[in-house]
C-alpha cells in the first residue's frame, strides 16, 4: 500500500475539512487516519491517505495546493516513508 | 496517527521555514568504454552513451520532489575525468571535448556537469600541459563545465610544478573575461573522492560502477534552529547530542531520497554526502551555528574547536544514519556562499590564515573567496601549498577554490550572484615565496602514507 501524510495549517475557520476531505474524494483516495489539534492560534491537521491506486499524483498534489489557497491554509502532501526514515529506527 | 502531529510537523517545519533540501543529486557516469582512436569518435560515442544515461533522470527527480515533498535543488552528472577519455597534444581537441560536454548538459537540462578534471601528482606531462592550457579558455567559453586539478595526495606527496601550473591556470581564468565568477568552476584538490557530488570537483572515479547516485544534503538552517531551541545556559553536550539527532534525521532523509532516485532509474549504487552546505539565505549559514554556539563572531579565537565540535557531532548522526556515506562529508565555509562567513570576512575577524586553519578540522578548503586581482602567481602557489599540505599530512580532501578579482581591493565586495552570493575581497599576506616553486619538483608523501 501506498500512503501518504497531507498536512495542513493556518488560521482556523469552518470549511477546511469539508475542503480537503472532499478534494480527496473527488480523486477517489480514501482517508486512513485523521488528526487535528489547534496549537496557540494555528489550526493543525494531518491525514494519512491511500494514494495506491493513483498512477499519477501529480492532479492530485496541484489540486489540493490550489485548494488550500483558497481555504488561505498551508497544505502540504509527503510520501509517508520520509516521515517513518526521519522518525523511526 | 502512526506520527505524532510533533513529528509531523518537526519535517515540515525543517523543510519549509528551515530550508532543509537535498542540495544536489549528481548521477555518475562511468565513459571509460567510450574511448575510440581518433577524438571525434569519442566524442561521438561519449555522447550518445550520456544521452542515454541520463534519460528519464530529470524527469524521475521531478517526480520524487513533487512525492515527497522535499526540494531536489541542483541536478548535474559527474563524468569519468576527461584527461583519461583522450590524450592529444593538439588543444582544439580539449576545446572541441569541453564544448560538446557544456552543449550536452544543455541538452538535457542539467545545472552542471563536473570531470573536466586531470590529475596531476605525480607528474605533469606534456598532454597534461596541453589539457591544463585549454582550462581557461573552456571555462570563460563554457557555462555548465567544471574543471578540478589534483595536485597532491597523501600517497604521491605534493607536486610543486602541479601547484605552480594550476596557479597560472586559475589567473588566467580570472583574466580573460575579468569575470570572478568564472574561477568559481575551478578547483585545485587534494586527495579527492570520486563520489563527490558537489562542484566544482565532481567526477566519476575509476572503478566506481558504470552509474552511480550521489546526493549532496543541505541542512545548516535545521541545525541552527535546533541548537536555537535549546536554553541559552545549555552545556556543551546537549549541543553535541541535539546536532546527532538532527544529523541523522537530515541524513535519513537524503539516504532515502537517493536510493528512491536510482532505484527508479535501475542503479544500485547510492552515496551520501552530509557536507553541511550552507546558502545566502538568512539563516542558511554555519557561521551562525558557530556564533550560536558560543563565539561573537565566525572567526573569533574557538572559532576552530567550535567547528570542529560541529563537524564531528555531524558525522556521529549521519553515519548511525546511512551505511552509504561517501563524498567530502564535512562543513562547508564557502566565504560567499554563507552570510555570516561573508560578513565575519567584511568586519575583518575572519582572515586568509583562519580559514586555512578550519580546514584542519573540516572539509573542504578554501572555498569561495575573492582575493586581489594583482596577486603575484607565486603567492597565490603557496596559498595552494599550505592547503595540500594539511590535506596530505591529515589523510583528508582539501581544496582551493579561489576568485581573483581583476582590479579588485581588499574590502570591496563582489557580487556573485544567486546561491554564489557575495563577499568582500580578502586581504592576502603576500611575503615573497618565490623560490620553493623555483626548485620545483615533488614533496615526498609523510610517513603516514606508508601504512603496510
Amino acid at each position: 500500500m501506498k500512503r501518504a501524510i497531507i498536512t495542513v495549517t493556518g488560521i482556523d475557520h469552518t470549511g477546511i475539512v469539508a475542503g480537503i476531505s472532499s478534494v480527496l474524494a473527488n480523486f477517489g483516495v480514501n482517508i486512513l487516519d485523521i488528526t487535528q489539534t489547534i496549537m496557540g492560534d494555528i489550526f493543525v491537521m494531518a491525514l494519512l491517505v491511500d494514494i495506491t491506486k493513483l498512477e499519477d499524483i501529480t492532479p492530485l498534489v496541484e489540486k489540493l495546493l490550489e485548494e488550500g489557497e483558497r481555504l488561505k491554509v498551508k497544505v502540504s502532501f509527503e510520501r509517508e516513508e520520509i516521515f517513518r526514515v526521519m522518525h523511526r529506527i | 496517527m502512526i506520527f505524532t502531529t510533533e513529528e509531523i510537523l518537526e519535517t515540515i517545519r525543517m523543510i519549509q521555514i528551515e530550508h532543509l533540501d537535498i542540495r544536489t543529486v549528481t548521477l555518475g557516469v562511468d565513459l571509460l568504454d567510450c574511448r575510440r582512436d581518433s577524438v571525434d569518435e569519442t566524442i561521438k560515442r561519449l555522447r550518445e552513451k550520456l544521452l542515454n544515461a541520463t534519460e528519464g533522470f530529470l524527469d524521475t527527480i521531478k517526480r520524487v520532489e513533487l512525492e515527497y515533498g522535499i526540494p531536489i535543488v541542483n541536478k548535474r552528472i559527474a563524468i569519468t575525468p576527461a584527461s583519461l577519455l583522450i590524450s592529444s597534444l593538439d588543444v582544439e581537441d580539449y576545446i572541441h571535448l569541453a564544448k560538446e560536454l557544456d552543449k550536452l548538459a544543455l541538452d538535457v537540462g542539467l545545472d552542471f556537469i563536473g570531470g573536466y578534471t586531470c590529475f596531476l601528482e605525480y607528474e605533469v606531462s606534456s598532454t597534461d600541459k596541453v589539457f591544463l592550457k585549454s582550462i581557461p579558455i573552456i571555462l570563460n567559453e563554457t557555462e555548465r563545465l567544471c574543471a578540478s586539478i589534483v595536485t597532491a595526495t597523501t600517497k604521491a606527496g605534493i607536486n610543486l610544478d602541479a601547484i605552480r601550473e594550476s596557479s597560472y591556470v586559475i589567473l588566467e581564468t580570472a583574466r580573460i573575461k575579468a569575470r570572478p565568477i568564472v574561477c568559481a568552476k575551478l578547483i585545485v584538490l587534494c586527495n579527492p573522492p570520486g563520489d563527490n557530488p558537489f562542484m566544482a570537483g565532481a567526477f566519476h572515479g575509476i572503478k566506481r560502477g558504470e552509474r552511480v547516485i550521489n546526493v549532496g544534503i543541505s541542512g545548516p538552517g535545521t541545525i541552527r534552529s535546533a541548537i536555537e531551541r535549546l536554553p541559552k545556559d545549555a552545556d556543551i553536550l546537549s549541543i553535541v547530542e541535539e546536532i546527532k539527532r538532527v544529523s541523522f534525521k537530515i541524513t535519513r532523509s537524503g539516504e532515502f531520497i537517493g536510493k528512491e532516485i536510482a532505484s527508479r532509474l535501475g542503479i544500485n549504487s547510492v552515496s551520501v554526502d552530509i557536507s553541511l552546505a550552507p546558502t545566502p539565505e538568512e539563516g542558511d549559514s554555519v557561521a551562525r551555528i558557530i556564533e550560536r554556539i558560543g563565539v561573537e563572531t565566525f572567526g573569533a579565537p574557538g572559532t576552530t574547536g567550535l567547528l570542529f565540535l560541529l563537524n564531528d557531532a555531524l558525522k556521529k548522526g549521519c553515519l548511525m544514519a546511512s551505511s552509504s556515506v561517501g563524498g567530502l562529508s564535512g562543513t562547508f565555509v564557502p566565504v560567499s556562499e554563507d552570510k555570516g562567513i561573508a560578513e565575519a570576512v567584511g568586519k575583518g575577524v575572519l582572515t586568509l590564515e583562519k580559514l586555512e586553519s578550519l580546514t584542519n578540522v573540516c572539509s573542504v578548503g578554501l572555498d569561495m573567496i575573492p582575493i586581489p586581482g594583482d596577486i603575484s602567481p607565486y603567492t597565490l602557489m603557496g596559498i595552494i601549498l599550505d592547503e595540500m599540505a594539511i590535506g596530505v599530512m591529515h589523510n583528508k580532501t582539501t581544496a582551493v577554490r579561489i576568485l581573483p578579482v581583476p582590479g579588485g581591493k581588499p574590502g570591496e565586495w563582489v557580487e556573485l550572484g544567486g546561491l554564489l552570493g557575495r563577499a568582500p575581497i580578502i586581504s592576502v599576506n603576500s611575503t615573497p615565496c618565490i623560490d620553493i616553486f623555483k626548485r620545483g619538483g615533488r614533496i615526498p608523501p609523510p610517513l603516514t602514507s606508508y601504512r603496510n
